[in-house]
């Protein structure tokens, strides 16, 4: 792929990116999120055209038409989300769309011939223990992940593209998966490993290419770099300068957990929160934090222990019962979810109502008998949007034409429109580009400075150390106790995330 | 490598029994509803119930039903939902009496009758695809047009036939009990179910209707025909539809264009206490066969226990919410 450009309306996506696969080879393809990385796999595997450049196969032009078209041509997309039928067995996934070419007359499938193509193609992914009989709904993530695999080895493929393909598995099928690229460069696959964790990288790319702003910024051996020098790739700066450096004098404490449990997870958590301080919470994807936080706001139920909270500055902590968002919102609780457009955001509606949404009924939204009152709504809005900066076309857009980072901010803004004193937020960065990141953190600073109390659960390390004041870090369910930052190291958090809190063990 | 592959098999071994287990529990869990009611209207009504007069009246009343019921699991399975079906067997019923009263003869009539099906379900398939409406909205659009064809056609009068024309349906023929241990109708019936579950099963027509339901941005991925797939899957509805048209005219003995009215509600109903599932991906033909009989023996017992009509409704009220309140739960204990 040679000066690849893709625009979206007036945004400029990829920028002359200049992408070249070895047959049999690994390669990284690595970068902040908005840097490109989707949006070029996309061009490359025809979900997307591109809107100039060249991108060539085996020395000839390749323009696939659609996703079909270059599956066909031997390049196929494992995509973040798994795209399987789950009420279908793994021999129906993976030979969907392909039955009548191993089936007999009349479109009446050969079950036996097209289960021994499967079998062939689980072999050579080292799982022959998968009965292609199963349906894929009780497939663990990682075995999806290898049905999906599965597929495009069936069909050929010479190139593979992984996207984030450890972001939604176990960590004992992450070494899995990680045998699984090793089979498939040793059978002269190439495979596109899209992650967001430079060890991965470093364990198992051959070649790397970082991506930003939509160009690419370099290429090399990973053998040859050092993490310290991908870094600077991807960021352009030093990791430093992204967050604030403005001390904060944390007061009186405003909410506190005792042994508090939920139905799986979180379990037993203790902690307290004080006004003015960022309380980060590290940990594995899946080891319980948003449900922590989810517990707390009443979202998931709580199944013991108690929350005290602190509704006005200065007052004593009071128990309280039967938390309901509802209830938490008018308590001045917010929780900003980790999906954010499942979640987080009623995307097809506009920048105004996402904004005021948990105030509608509270007078200032509202005429005397309930209508809305547009210009109230509007000014709101409009404040917020000039103070977190939302790039748009005015309170009315639709919320789902804008980019990540600029939905992110409209859901942090429905916070600030209620004016939370305590503030639960999920992965604040997640899927935002670095300028709006740096914006976001300097929100959260100032937030926090203001005496705002804010939880944030994050899982990329750096962010942690940066942005925090104290760090808890969670383990299959278990919230180790609250430590300050200046006592973590990005060692010691991934250590505290990998191994239970005092077994001694280090990984 | 063989401590890994010892694991994967402790692993595999009682996953292979909990899944063979609850293949089980859900080919069985109809046919337990269905000994339910069976059960309890024999107590009910001990003389009457169960003898094979009684059976075989069952029998003959699912015959429409039950096919509109097996063209609209494959609709339900992929995802989406035919509104229109009362309506289209009214349309069907009218235009084979329409037809015959014309001076066709009986192989053209039940032709125009099916071919009447056809053509709604055509039109559904053609509006859900291109016009990209939802289905529920395209079909319910056809209830309307569809039972007003009917009434046109056929003068807003119940069309009676000349019995001579019409003897081919009205002679017991298609409806007579004795034939072989029950009437041709339900044979027929149960041929055209049987291979229905074979199509679903067996074919690449019925694993794409079930990848469509199940994820059907998978589906076109994956180079599945979607658009050509849904059309034919309403056409076959339609389809269907005109055969139960055919039949009732059969039945009732003149085509009537205001027959089957609600009837799309108890075919859908039929479908969902088999097992199949709104939100598409899930039911079986065998399930909705099930469900078909099951609310024709409690019409049937209701009427014979004399159970004012309005108990019956609340029965079948009842019973659908149970059903799929089970249903859920045994998803939801599935998932966790």
């Amino acid at each position: 792929m040679r000066g690849v450009q893709k625009r979206f309306g007036g945004v400029v996506a990829l920028n002359g990116v200049t992408f070249e696969v070895m047959p049999g080879e690994v390669h990284a393809l690595v970068g902040e999120n908005g840097a490109g990385k989707s949006t070029l796999m996309k061009v490359l595997s025809g979900a997307h055209r591109s809107d100039g450049g060249a991108m060539e196969l085996d020395g000839r032009p390749y323009e696939p038409s659609g996703p079909r078209d270059a599956r066909r041509r031997g390049i196929a997309m494992i995509y973040q989300e798994l795209t399987l039928a789950p009420h279908l067995s793994v021999q129906q996934n993976v030979m969907l769309g392909r039955e009548t070419r191993t089936g007999g007359r009349f479109g009446v499938i050969r079950s036996a011939g097209m289960r021994a193509s499967v079998r062939t193609a689980l072999e050579r992914l080292g799982r022959p223990d998968i009965d292609p009989r199963t349906p894929v709904a009780e497939l663990s993530s990682g075995e999806r992940q290898l049905v999906e695999i599965a597929r495009a080895l069936v069909e050929n493929a010479r190139v593979v593209v992984l996207d984030e393909p450890t972001s939604s598995i176990g960590r004992q099928e992450v070494a899995h998966l990680f045998e699984v690229v090793r089979r498939l460069r040793d059978q002269g696959v190439s495979v596109v490993y899209i992650s967001h964790f430079l060890e991965e990288i470093q364990e198992l790319g051959d070649r790397f290419t970082v991506l930003r702003d939509g160009r690419t910024v370099g290429s090399g051996m990973v053998k040859e770099t050092s993490n310290s020098e991908m870094v600077e790739l991807m960021l352009g700066r030093r990791v430093e300068q992204l967050y604030p450096v403005s001390s904060r004098t944390p007061g009186q404490p405003v909410l506190e957990l005792d042994r508090l449990s939920g139905r799986n997870r979180p379990q037993k958590a203790t902690c307290s929160l004080h006004r003015g301080e960022i309380l980060g919470i590290g940990g594995l994807v899946g080891a319980g934090r948003s449900e922590l936080i989810r517990t707390i706001f009443g979202l998931d139920p709580i199944q013991s222990g108690r929350i005290r909270f602190a509704s006005i500055t200065g007052s004593e902590l009071v128990e309280v019962s039967r938390t309901t968002p509802g209830r938490s919102l008018r308590r001045g609780v917010g929780l900003l979810p980790e999906d954010r457009k499942q979640e987080g955001l009623a995307l097809r509606l506009p920048i105004a109502i996402n904004t005021t949404l948990s105030r509608l009924t509270e007078g200032r939204g509202l005429g005397r008998i309930g209508f809305l009152k547009r210009s109230a709504l509007e000014r709101s809005t409009d404040i917020m949007r000039d103070r977190l900066r939302i790039s748009s076309t005015g309170p009315w857009q639709d919320t789902g034409s804008l980019s990540g980072g600029n939905q992110q901010k409209v859901a942090l803004a429905r916070l600030l429109h209620h004016e939370c004193d305590v503030l639960l937020l999920d992965e604040p960065t997640r899927g935002v580009d670095v300028g709006s990141k740096a914006q976001i953190y300097g929100l959260l600073d100032e937030l926090a400075s203001g005496g705002t109390a804010i939880i944030a659960v994050c899982s990329y390390i750096p962010e942690l150390l940066g942005l925090c004041d104290r760090v808890a870090v969670m383990h299959r369910g278990i919230l180790g106790s609250p430590r300050p930052v200046a006592e973590w190291t990005e060692q010691s958090i991934l250590e505290a995330a990998l191994v239970a809190e005092g077994s001694g063990v280090v990984a | 490598m063989s401590a890994a592959s010892n694991q994967v098999e402790t692993i595999s071994a009682p996953r292979e029994a909990r899944r063979g287990a609850r293949a089980v529990i859900q080919l069985l869990s109809p046919f337990i509803g269905l000994a339910v009611v069976v059960i309890i209207f024999s107590i009910l009504a001990p003389d009457s119930f169960l003898t094979t007069r009684n059976i075989e009246k069952v029998a003959v009343q699912t015959v429409v039903i039950g096919l509109g019921a097996i063209g609209m699991t494959f609709v339900i399975i992929s995802g989406g939902i035919d509104l229109s079906i009362g309506s289209v067997i009214a349309l069907a019923c009218t235009v084979t009496g329409w037809s015959l009263d014309k001076g066709a003869s009986t192989p053209v009539a039940i032709l125009c009758g099916a071919g009447a099906g056809v053509a709604c379900g055509l039109v559904n398939g053609l509006a859900v695809t291109l016009l990209r409406i939802a289905p529920f909205i395209v079909t319910l659009g056809m209830l309307g047009i569809a039972r007003g064809l009917a009434k046109g056609i056929s003068g807003q009068q119940p069309i009676r036939v000349d019995p001579e024309a019409s003897s081919w349906f009205s002679s017991d023929w298609l409806l007579d009990r004795d034939w072989f241990i029950t009437a041709p109708a339900v044979w027929f019936m149960i041929g055209i179910a049987l291979l229905g579950g074979f199509v679903l099963r067996n074919t690449a027509f019925g694993v794409y209707t079930v990848a469509i339901g199940s994820n059907e941005q998978t589906a076109r991925l994956c180079g599945v025909p979607v658009r050509t797939m849904k059309v034919l899957i309403y056409v076959l509805c339609g389809l269907f539809a005109g055969l139960a048209g055919v039949v009732l005219f059969g039945r009732l003995g003149l085509g009537d264009p205001t027959a089957a009215n609600g009837m799309e509600l108890t075919i859908i109903a039929a479908v969902v206490i088999g097992g199949a599932s709104l939100t598409g991906g899930e039911g079986r033909i065998l399930g909705t066969i099930i469900g078909v009989f099951m609310l024709a023996l409690l019409e049937t017992g209701c009427n014979l226990y004399g159970a004012a009509n309005y108990v019956q409704e609340i029965l079948i009220g009842l019973i659908i919410v149970i059903a799929v309140s089970i249903d859920s739960l045994r998803h939801r204990r599935s998932t966790n």
